[in-house]
């Protein structure tokens, strides 16, 4: 079970690539946050209870309902075009993103550890790498928040492989989880908001030499 | 384990809280006044009392040893000047009160978790509080909330955000190799004794993570754009703690964690990682110091210059080990005197840029000493106690056998001291263009007093260090193999 959410997730990456409205980013990471939910109440279920209440809390009420009302408040508050405005085609996103996931793919197969799910593994390296590349190919401020929420999500993946053994480090990345969200996106976002008429990274090139 | 039980530390960072929560609410400006010496009072009793109980486990996660404290003892000697300079530039702006409750809350915040995050023993706690420094420091960088503020922290906060994925992806990593050499914990002194033992795979990904992910914070390459822009827009006493004890808690997460794989099969590639960084941190410096036109971030750049050094001496090994901590401890007490006094030239010129900025002697008498003597120690010029430090480092080098090396690093520096001088001289002695000497803001000599201090530390501490001193800085590097 866990294996098809697992792969799902990965899908929804490639998903990613194609997507060109704002509001689809925000479904998908809603969905994301749904899809993390059900891989931690199957891995952590022997944890103890207090710590898997606050693991489902934070998948289901954050990661699945409160970032992307945030995220979708942001959005029209600011009055953002709904296009995600990409520097390059779709079609080089899905090649691109399609040769990350299988660039894990191969690069996971390299390792030979008995105690290590291979799977986590190569889905959290292929959201880590496609939030980078969200970052780098997007025009918009917006869309670099959302690249750096997938990298939180791979992130979160990657957390619960450990964190049977390791409840505590389960909970730190939640406590990452939503430093980052509440504060890049619900003060920051907004600050830009108000500063800046168009949400373009141009904005953002007047410090250099 | 309840708050009284918990030790000194525990009523420190209790304090340390309700006196940044009164800041952050109080509007009156003599109370402000005695909440910043309140706090500086109890940063002081702090550091007094964990220098004198070295290696006492307090509150599980606290452990005051060598590093710690005395990275403890310069950030008491920096955070005096820093705030009363505050006081300073918050009066000469005629700031409002809740700007400047907030300015004073986040200070006091980031020197709190700095000095958590130094005297934490467990790699994730030390996580924790290099998160809260990116969030007080951010704070402090957009106070003056115009635009290009607002691109410096944002820039600031992204990087940083990004860098501490990295280091967490690192620690999980790490827990994986813990797991499997038998641990439970990540104590470093766990890690430590159970690292010869764990997967080399594992620990080469950690330890790429998490070097990468601090040097945000350290001002190394690849991540060392985000201090830039911080030391440039945040307000100059801010930019001093940024440029000096902001960037001590980079090398002690990168130290730590050297530490731990010192006794593994895999030093060796770690140090040849380390030696690569640190020396095109210097080799970047140099490039942009050639280039750059805006004092402060030259003084940045300059930062990354000393960091990089820093790391080569560290990764060589031999004396270079005892010169890379000599030199971190000199450089940050020397830097943050060239942010304090931008300050006062920040107000007389209300430029940055080489450009606007000139004779600075015949306006300002005592801070033009300053720069004229902070340049000859931070270029590390005898009587500086750089020039020991930095002295060591090369020497460290040619033992090694990086001929080289040495002589490439010795010609990038003999450029950036070029850039340098030229740079400051310039604002020293030629006159600047266009510019009305009307109606200037006198500038108090008393102002330049505590610059003066932190520059003769220096030399002191180079020249004649204390016992004291030296023995601490061998107990630091006393873990690590010959």
């Amino acid at each position: 079970m866990t294996d098809i959410l697992l792969i799902t997730f990965a899908i929804s990456l490639i998903l990613l690539a194609v997507a060109n409205r704002l509001s689809s980013y925000i479904k998908i990471l809603a969905f994301q946050g749904i899809l993390l939910f059900g891989i931690a109440f199957i891995e952590l279920i022997e944890i103890n209870w207090v710590n898997l209440v606050f693991v489902l809390l934070e998948t289901i009420v954050f990661k699945t309902i409160a970032i992307p009302y945030l995220l979708n408040y942001v959005v029209r508050k600011n009055e953002i075009t709904r296009d995600t405005e990409p520097y390059l085609p779709d079609f080089v996103s899905i090649v691109l993103i399609t040769t990350i996931i299988l660039g894990s793919f191969l690069l996971t197969n390299t390792i030979h550890d008995p105690n290590v799910r291979k799977i986590f593994l190569v889905v959290a390296l292929s959201a880590l790498f496609t939030g980078l590349y969200i970052i780098v190919t997007r025009r918009k401020i917006i869309t670099h928040v959302m690249g750096f929420l997938v990298i939180e999500n791979g992130v979160f993946v990657l957390s619960i492989a450990v964190g049977s053994v390791m409840p505590m480090l389960v909970n730190i990345g939640i406590l990452l989880d939503i430093f980052a969200s509440v504060f890049l996106l619900g003060i920051f976002a907004n600050k830009i908001g108000d500063v800046m008429k168009e949400q373009d990274v141009e904005q953002l090139s007047n410090l250099k030499d | 384990m309840t708050l009284f039980q918990s030790g000194m530390i525990g009523y420190y960072l209790a304090g340390a809280l309700a006196i940044s929560i009164l800041l952050f609410f109080n509007r009156s400006n003599r109370m402000n006044y005695f909440l910043t010496i309140l706090f500086v009072a109890l940063q002081c009793g702090f550091t007094w009392y964990a220098y004198n109980h070295m290696n006492t486990i307090e509150l599980i996660y606290f452990t005051p040893d060598s590093l710690g404290v005395l990275f403890l003892i310069i950030l008491c000697v920096v955070s005096v000047p820093a705030f009363y300079h505050s006081h300073i530039y918050c009066n000469s702006k005629q700031e409002n009160a809740r700007h400047r409750g907030i300015y004073f809350s986040a200070m006091v915040v980031l020197l709190t978790a700095l000095s958590a995050a130094y005297l934490s023993n467990h790699i994730a706690i030390t996580w924790i509080f290099v998160e809260i420094t990116t969030l007080s420091a951010s704070a402090l960088i957009y106070h003056r909330r115009n635009n290009r503020s607002l691109e410096g922290t944002w820039k600031y906060i992204f990087v940083c955000s990004i860098s501490i994925t990295l280091v967490f992806i690192g620690i999980l990593f790490l827990s994986v190799a813990v797991q499997q050499s038998g641990g439970t914990d990540l104590f470093y002194s766990q890690l430590y004794r159970k690292a010869g033992g764990m997967n080399v795979f594992w620990l080469k990904l950690a330890f790429l993570f998490i070097f990468t992910g601090f040097t945000s914070k350290a001002g190394l390459v690849p991540m060392y754009t985000a201090g830039i822009d911080a030391k440039d827009k945040a307000p100059s006493p801010a930019g001093a703690l940024f440029g000096s004890v902001l960037m001590n808690v980079g090398f002690i997460g990168i130290f730590r964690f050297y530490q731990i794989i010192s006794p593994t099969s895999i030093f060796p590639w770690a140090n040849k990682i380390i030696l690569i960084t640190g020396f095109l941190s210097v080799f970047v410096a140099t490039v942009y110091m050639l280039r750059v036109k805006n004092l402060k971030r030259m003084f940045a750049y300059s930062s990354v210059e000393h960091m990089g050094l820093i790391m080569v001496g560290l990764a060589v090994g031999g004396i270079g080990r005892y010169a890379a901590i000599l030199h971190l401890v000199l450089h940050s007490l020397a830097k943050p005197t060239f942010f304090f006094q931008m300050g006062q030239v920040y107000r007389i010129y209300k430029s940055k840029s080489i450009y606007d900025i000139g004779d600075y002697f015949k306006y300002n008498l005592s801070g033009a000493l300053v720069f004229l003597f902070a340049f000859f120690v931070v270029t590390a010029m005898p009587p500086s106690g750089m020039f020991v430090s930095e002295f060591l480092i090369f020497r460290s080098l040619f033992e090694s056998g990086h001929i080289v090396l040495l002589v490439i690093i010795l010609l990038l520096l003999t450029m950036i001291i070029w850039a340098f001088g030229k740079n400051i001289f310039k604002m020293l002695f030629s006159k600047p263009i266009n510019f009305n000497d009307e109606n200037l803001e006198k500038i108090n000599p008393v102002e330049s007093i505590s610059q003066f201090i932190l520059l003769a530390l220096v030399i002191y501490l180079g020249l004649n260090p204390p016992e004291e001193f030296v023995n601490m800085i061998n107990d630091i590097i006393s873990n690590l193999p010959t």
